[in-house]
């Protein structure tokens, strides 16, 4: 057992890019446990999530305690330590989404996948997830997926739409305005 | 009144208006060139005490008296900028940045200046993902070309701009929520004092503002405060992005004078009420701030009229209309909802007053209400957030707000909703009935009490408030 514990320590999660990576953000702060936050955020990036063996990798990249990062880590719903898919779409289900059939959306969107909210499809292609207020009001009810594209305002047939178009996987860059809805 | 020339909004529908050439050639960085170079930073302070810009975050606190509140022997000073944006139907900070970058850049330059700040973060929702990347650019642009870096126009005046990026916490838009995620660690706000102006980030005098605020920086500078305080109403200066969603038929974000109504922006802004329908209510400026009845459409949108109809304040002047259709049922559920999930938790009255709210209003929805359950909730309301003194912060208020305005103006609306919606599922059974009694439930044959009635218990709806 100690034996094969030190086998995974000496193999590392984070390769030396992502720790350039890492360590590129020490300077602009007055002290190294700010990073936190943009490290967590590349090493999410890179893994599709946050496992635990990089967390203390991080930790030791920064000098404070694997504590210390998991507390920071867990108190943002964001940071899931199994892989989410090659896409995650937020459906938002605040107020003005609501109010214009957000949540409908939202079911629609489950059932079609056949998950429910916070779930990745079988194919591990897309996650779907709820979200609050996502800033993208004017296209209410509205979509985000984590490459940046924003999708709306949704209705059954443009949502699925939209699911099709995500399971082509992500995107490199995208318009500032729906790829899907309005433009 | 002169016609209202948009000043914050003018560049938004010039062709890559997100570029360094393009903002210079509209007449960009001259005003940080004017400060930088003409003025020294107390007169940049000065200028913006008296143009009275009040932040336009949430809180509408004076800008010139923040910075002036920085202690005079300071060493170290950080400029944070809160971009975290999260408000329900609040999307003004977003177009500003995607749009506009370099005007927002010009504002912190302006701003880090007047308050000797060498680094500015700017706090980003992660969601904004393409202002992000736009933000990126538009630093290195200007740095490439001078607006920041060392020596900045050979004024001896250095700053470097960084974006922090959020990760999904309304919490983390809390300015000192916003300075604990900065520093790496939970979004947990601070207990004030000590203020951020005093003690803020890295445990350095630290100023935050606002995206909106700070882009209107550069302007003041240019044209002065006279021309700031010419715009708007009394207490209530200078221009505002006003966001308008939910039913309406174009969903928008419109610059005008600050204290324009719910009307105006409805009929002249936003095409109207959807489906050609009447409008019930809306929310004023983001969901924390309360609602508005129809019939108080007519109250100026600005700092201080939007007291009056009992709303919290003008918070992010982001209107969410709702037609005559909408149940106040949902809007108060989604309400509950969405403050359940983001309190961070620290303060017992927040995360369990929103915890509670949430369940009742669920069960209200669900068909499980009782008369009483709007007493238990307005009396919960009433006594959690910072104003009657039992919380950290201000989302616990933001939280009750929308209860209260809803309570005191659809009561009746939300008491007949329990009153039809009734699921037998929730009905207390004749032995529930007879425990809570203290009787023995053996022969009982109590009929099923009517939602009107009180449950046995103390009666809460005669319990003294802290705030009434
Ligand atoms: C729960 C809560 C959330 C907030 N969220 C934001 C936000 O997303 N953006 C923002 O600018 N201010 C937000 N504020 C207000 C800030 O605390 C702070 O007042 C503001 O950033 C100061 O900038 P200003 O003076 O320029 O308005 C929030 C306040 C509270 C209590
Ligand atoms: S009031 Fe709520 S959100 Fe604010 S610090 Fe307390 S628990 Fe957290
Ligand atoms: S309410 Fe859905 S994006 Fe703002």
């Amino acid at each position: 057992m100690a034996a094969d514990a030190t086998a995974t320590n000496s193999t590392p999660y984070l390769s030396e890019p992502i720790r350039e990576k890492i360590r590129a953000f020490i300077p602009r702060y007055p002290n190294k446990r700010a990073v936190t936050l943009p490290a967590l955020h590349i090493v999410h990036e890179h893994f599709r999530c946050v496992p635990f063996g990089a967390m203390k990798e991080i930790a030791e990249i920064l000098e404070i305690a694997p504590a210390e990062v998991h507390d920071t880590m867990s108190f943002y719903g964001f940071f899931p330590q199994a892989p989410i898919g090659d896409v995650r779409v937020w459906i938002c289900r605040s107020i003005s989404c609501m109010l214009t059939g957000g949540e409908e959306m939202l079911a629609h969107a489950c059932k079609k996948l056949g998950v429910t909210s916070g779930q990745t499809t079988p194919d591990g292609k897309i996650t779907l997830e709820f979200a609050e207020c996502l800033g993208i009001c004017d296209f209410a009810p509205a979509a985000l997926s984590d490459d940046g594209r924003i999708f709306g305002p949704l209705t059954p047939a443009t949502t699925d739409d939209m699911i099709e178009v995500l399971k082509q996987g992500p995107v490199a860059d995208s318009p500032i305005t729906p790829v899907i809805g309005r433009q | 009144m002169a016609a209202f020339e948009p000043v914050l909004s003018r560049n938004w529908n010039v062709p890559d208006s997100h570029t360094l050439p393009v903002y210079e050639s509209r007449g960009g960085y001259k005003a940080s060139r004017k400060a930088l170079t003409e003025m020294d930073p107390d007169k940049v302070v000065q200028v913006v005490k008296d143009s009275e810009l009040r932040g336009r975050g949430g809180a509408g606190f004076p800008t010139g008296l923040k910075w002036s509140f920085l202690p005079k022997d300071r060493t170290q000073t950080f400029m944070c900028v809160n971009g975290d944006e999260s408000e329900p139907a609040t999307f003004n900070n977003r177009l500003l940045i995607e749009r506009d970058p370099h005007q927002f850049i010009e504002g912190i330059l302006i701003a880090c200046f007047a308050t000797k700040a060498a680094t500015a973060y700017v706090y980003l929702r992660f969601e904004y993902i393409h202002a992000f990347r736009i933000m990126e650019r538009a630093i290195a642009d200007a740095r490439e070309k001078g607006h920041l870096g060392k020596d900045i126009y050979g004024s001896g005046f250095d700053l470097e701009v960084y974006c922090h990026r959020g990760a999904g916490a309304y919490i983390c838009g809390e300015e000192t929520g916003l300075i604990e995620s900065l520093e790496g660690k939970r979004g947990w706000p601070r207990i004030k004092p000590p203020f951020p102006a005093i003690e803020g980030a890295f445990r350095k005098p630290t100023v935050v503002n606002n995206v909106e605020t700070l882009a209107c920086v550069p302007h003041i500078i240019e044209r002065g405060a006279d021309w700031f305080k010419s715009i708007g109403t009394p207490k209530s200066y200078g221009p505002k992005l006003y966001c308008i969603s939910g039913h309406v038929n174009k969903q928008v974000c419109v610059e005008l004078p600050l204290g324009v109504t719910t009307n105006q922006l409805i009929e002249e802004h936003a095409g109207g009420v959807w489906k050609g329908r009447k409008a019930k209510a809306a929310v004023p400026g983001g969901i924390s701030m309360g609602l508005l009845s129809a019939a108080e459409f007519d109250v100026p949108l600005d700092f201080e009229e939007i007291r009056k109809p009992g709303c919290l304040g003008l918070g992010t002047a982001a209107v969410t209309v709702m037609d005559e259709t909408t149940s106040m049922v949902d809007y108060l559920y989604n309400s509950c909802r969405f403050f359940a999930h983001e309190s961070c938790g620290q303060c017992t009255p927040c995360r369990e007053g929103t915890g509670w709210l949430y369940k009742m209003m669920k069960r209200i929805k669900a068909g499980g209400g009782r008369l009483e359950d709007l007493d238990i909730m307005d009396n919960l309301a009433k006594n959690m957030g910072i104003m009657p003194g039992t919380t950290i912060c201000g989302l616990a208020d933001g939280a009750a707000w929308p209860v209260r305005n809803a309570l005191a103006k659809f009561r009746g609306e939300i008491e007949d909703y329990i009153k039809t919606h009734q699921a037998p599922r929730y009905q207390v059974t004749p032995l529930q009935q007879a425990i809570a009694h203290g009787q023995s439930p053996v022969g009982s044959d109590t009929p099923m009490p009517d939602p009107t009635r009180r449950l046995p218990g103390p009666d809460l709806s005669t319990r003294a408030t802290a705030h009434a």
